[in-house]
């Protein structure tokens, strides 16, 4: 066990935990901020996405102590009032069916739209591709995207 | 207005009564109406079948209590938009919340599936007229003007003379009003909440990260379990090493721990091919994971230990073999494909297929010597309660049960033996537990949709009519053939059959049983059936929909030939078919499943030797639609999931052993390789709503096995395609 503090959303958090425990149960089970989904353990899904230093990450494959300084955005964090243009796209464009991956889906999003405001089909596709939704929401996420990326432009 | 008797039970159905002095409470029974007919007749009579509520407060805010779970098949906003509509309210002022479990008031709360918009259509709509005449008679009282006189609009009651109230003003006076023996519902013509997109009542949690879900269960003491079942279906557990596991940071116990309930007390739901398994408890999840990767166990074998190419030797005999148990036979087969000019012969196969919801499987409880509390995704907590009833001793009314929203299910949820692992393990530590299964523990556990082959054979005469139509099925459990459904009426000489092939590997029911099979392998043969007959597939299919109208064969024909033909012609119109686009490959089925009627054109390209979907075109007949948005994204997630699995993903066994395990070894469809474009047309013909949540899925394996065919020239019979093709992944 050892100690980290931790930026996270904009404050600091101090967790004491084995060294090698992802992010992914640091964030649920020991911050309770459980918007950070767990899917597969193993970097295939994406439900568990968050960003460090604005960079989209799968917090099950990363260990606490690989994270440092980094500042830590989770899906709460994300918004002071949830009204990120994605989170809002998503409720306009109706996206959600059991809900479950798409705060992964909404994080990996955001930094693609960071670092390319205006993406092609392919280029979301793409950047997406890594994140699974079982209900198929597919078409909706592309559009969500796509709709946000112009209200933010 | 239609003025109905409000049938069924009326005492048991609704009762009113005051809202704290402040309003009127209205509880119906909302789960009553998710059951078959049969069913509703075995309800009690007593106030506790009530199990929704509608609240209307003085200031006119309406709660409407849900007592279903959520599981993204949208109930939780659709349902409650059928009470508004009858209510006459305004959307905009109404709340809906997840009814909290309460065993003194709430029984049979269970997930009514495909079946809950259809099953409740009647009496969601009586609860909202029942109100709003109850509040009608109280305005007409107060005003003293006669009823009759009286309409409403967004929860405004106005007299004819010009008067008005509000609901929430005469909202305490309707709580003494009698029960009215006879409502008006509305003509369908009228609705303005129904048939309208209102979005997602949870939308804004899921997109803020709120917990909603089983595994966002905190509570006060919580332990994490996370449990170890045996590596193969055949190996039960024979020893185990837990000293390094105990010795662990933060774990608190290793158990093992039996789930096996006595047969005479065993629910449907209690599929579960691994009752023996070892527990792993302790303070947080991560810890809980590495220890269990620290036990040492050793399993022995049970019985025997199948392969995937022993279930494909012997369903492929089955093919050969007679006799089957014969399910319809209609005029002499025999006969017919004796006498035919040709004969058509097909057999397609498909693997076992995991669920894989995105929320891997968990369950909380604490169960002390006097009660046992859980909660979780669930979509049968009725049977739940009974099963940890049974295995913990513990009578009835010491359980309860609270749903949580789903994490996708996809009928994964419906054998809840998770929930009965946490029960057993919280009793045997001694502390409320969260069991928390990983990935590879729920997709290595079975519950599979079982692997299926059948077999069709079709006669056409010199005339190129089908004279004869044969289909053999089997499968893992069970056959999947639905002998009444089309082309079942459409042709004199007709003959269904079933094999089943028994195996330790546990199967269930997997969104379309049975239909997520054979809509595509019935829409892909007859493709080639009426390439035989030289005739384009749409025309085919319309001919033989033509005999089942007009002279139909047999009389337990499941379908309505009108409206199957009228979603073929419908998206014969809108996607243009017959139309060439270079380049463009088209395939086209149709299918009826969940009282529902869905044909779906597909439009592909290929790119580098891989398909890639440009557009589908669905037609659906589903009757009134709820609420369109969702309708139409029910559509699209089904067809997605329906051409996802069909080309990528499968379940096989080495030696009993699962071959897959996680999303890097089981393939799911992504985000690339969904179609450009999904556009859905329903049929408006003002018929009661039937299935959604399923239908859509089925055809399009079909469909895109047809467009494929015409891109390469290649037939695919094997699911999943990308094995027959490889190039295709």
């Amino acid at each position: 066990m050892a100690n980290y503090n931790l930026n996270i959303n904009g404050t600091t958090r101090q967790v004491d935990v084995d060294p090698d425990t992802p992010m992914l149960w640091v964030l649920r089970d020991h911050i309770k901020l459980v918007g950070t989904k767990f899917g597969c353990g193993i970097a295939q899904c994406g439900a568990c996405t968050i960003h460090l230093d604005g960079n989209a990450v799968r917090s099950c494959s990363v260990p606490v102590s690989a994270v440092g300084e980094k500042k830590i955005t989770t899906i709460e964090g994300l918004s002071e009032n949830g009204d990120h243009p994605l989170q809002q796209a998503w409720v306009e464009e109706d996206v959600p069916q059991c809900g479950y991956c798409q705060a992964g889906q909404i994080m990996n999003a955001a930094a693609l739209l960071d670092n390319n405001p205006n993406p092609t089909d392919d280029e979301i596709g793409k950047a997406m591709n890594g994140n699974i939704c079982r209900c198929g929401t597919y078409v909706r996420i592309k559009k969500a995207i796509k709709s946000a990326a112009t209200k933010m432009a | 207005m239609t003025l109905i008797k409000t049938s069924y039970n009326r005492r048991s159905f609704m009762k009113a009564s005051a809202l704290g002095g402040s309003g009127l409470m209205i509880g119906f029974s909302w789960l009553a109406s998710c059951q078959s007919a049969g069913e509703k007749a075995k309800l009690p009579e007593e106030w506790f079948d009530i199990n929704a509520f509608l609240k209307i407060e003085n200031n006119g805010r309406v709660t409407i209590l849900s007592p279903n779970p959520e599981i993204g098949q949208n109930v939780k906003t659709a349902m409650p938009q059928i009470v508004a509509e009858e209510l006459d309210i305004d959307w905009k002022n109404v709340i809906v919340e997840q009814a909290g479990y309460d065993i003194s008031k709430y029984t049979r709360q269970l997930a009514g599936g495909s079946q809950s918009i259809r099953q409740g259509w009647e009496s969601l709509r009586m609860a909202g007229a029942t109100a709003r005449r109850m509040l009608m008679e109280a305005a007409a009282k107060q005003m003293e003007v006669p009823v009759s006189e009286l309409t409403t609009s967004d929860g405004v009651i106005k007299h004819s003379g010009g008067e008005s109230v509000t609901y929430g003003e005469v909202a305490s006076a309707a709580a003494s009003i009698p029960v009215p023996e006879k409502v008006e519902l509305k003509d369908p013509k009228d609705f303005k909440i129904i048939g309208s997109p209102v979005g997602n009542v949870d939308a804004a949690k899921i997109v803020k990260g709120e917990p909603l879900f089983g595994l966002d269960v905190q509570k006060d003491g919580m332990l994490i379990a996370m449990i170890q079942h045996p590596p193969s279906f055949g190996m039960k557990l024979k020893s185990l090493d837990d000293e390094a596991a105990k010795a662990m940071p933060g774990i608190k116990d290793v158990i093992t721990v039996s789930t096996k309930i006595d047969d005479d007390k065993r629910q449907w739901s209690d599929t579960n091919a691994f009752t023996e398994l070892v527990a792993v408890v302790g303070e947080s999840t991560w810890q809980v994971m590495k220890a269990k990767k620290a036990l040492n166990v050793t399993w022995e074998a049970d019985s025997q230990m199948e392969s995937s190419i022993d279930h494909e030797t012997a369903l492929a005999d089955f093919m050969k073999k007679k006799p089957a148990e014969v399910t319809r036979k209609d005029g002499n087969p025999d006969a017919a494909f004796k006498s035919a000019a040709k004969v058509i012969e097909r057999t397609y196969s498909a693997p076992f297929l995991a669920h894989n919801p995105m929320e891997p499987m968990n369950f909380y409880a604490n169960v002390t010597a006097e009660k046992a509390e859980l909660e979780g995704p669930i979509q049968t907590p009725e049977f739940m309660s009974k099963s940890v009833s049974a295995i913990l001793g513990l009578p009835e009314d010491k359980i309860s049960i609270m749903m949580t929203r789903m994490g996708g299910g996809f009928g994964r949820r419906l054998y809840g033996h998770f929930g009965i692992e946490a029960a057993v393990i919280s009793q045997k530590v001694g502390a409320p537990v969260k069991l928390v299964y990983s990935r590879e523990d729920d997709m290595t556990q079975g519950t599979y949709r079982p692997a299926y082959k059948v077999t069709y054979r079709a006669a056409l005469d010199k005339d190129n009519k089908m004279t004869a139509f044969h289909v053999r099925g089997a499968g893992v459990h069970g056959s999947p053939v639905f002998a009444d459904r089309f082309p079942a009426g459409t042709v004199d000489n007709y003959l269904a059959e079933d094999h089943g092939l028994e195996s330790n590997i546990s199967t269930g029911a997997w969104r379309a049983p049975r239909s997520n099979f054979m809509a595509g392998i019935e829409g892909a043969f007859l493709d080639e059936v009426a390439e035989a007959a030289g005739k384009d597939p749409v025309d085919f299919r319309l001919e033989l929909f033509d005999r089942a109208i007009s002279n139909p064969v047999g009389e337990k024909n499941d379908y309505d030939p009108e409206r199957y033909a009228g979603v073929l012609k419908l998206v014969k119109e809108k996607a243009n078919w017959g139309a060439e686009t270079p380049g463009v490959h088209r395939g086209v089925t149709a299918y009826y499943c969940h009282n529902s009627y869905v044909a779906q054109v597909v439009d592909i390209v290929m790119d580098n030797d891989k398909p890639k979907v440009k557009k589908v075109w669905c037609a659906v007949d589903c009757g009134i639609v709820v609420n369109p948005s969702n309708a139409r994204n029910q559509i699209e997630g089904g067809l997605i999931d329906g051409m996802g699995h069909a080309m990528y993903s499968a379940m096989t066994f080495k030696d009993g052993q699962p071959e897959q395990s996680n999303f890097n070894n089981y393939r799911l469809i992504r985000n690339t390789e969904a179609p450009e474009e999904i556009e859905t047309f329903f049929v408006d013909n003002g018929i009661d709503p039937t299935g959604l949540g399923e239908p859509g899925l089925p055809p399009i394996s079909g469909a895109l096995a047809n467009a494929m065919a015409k891109a390469t020239g290649k037939r695919l019979y094997n699911q999943p395609f990308v094995n027959e093709a490889l190039a295709l992944g």
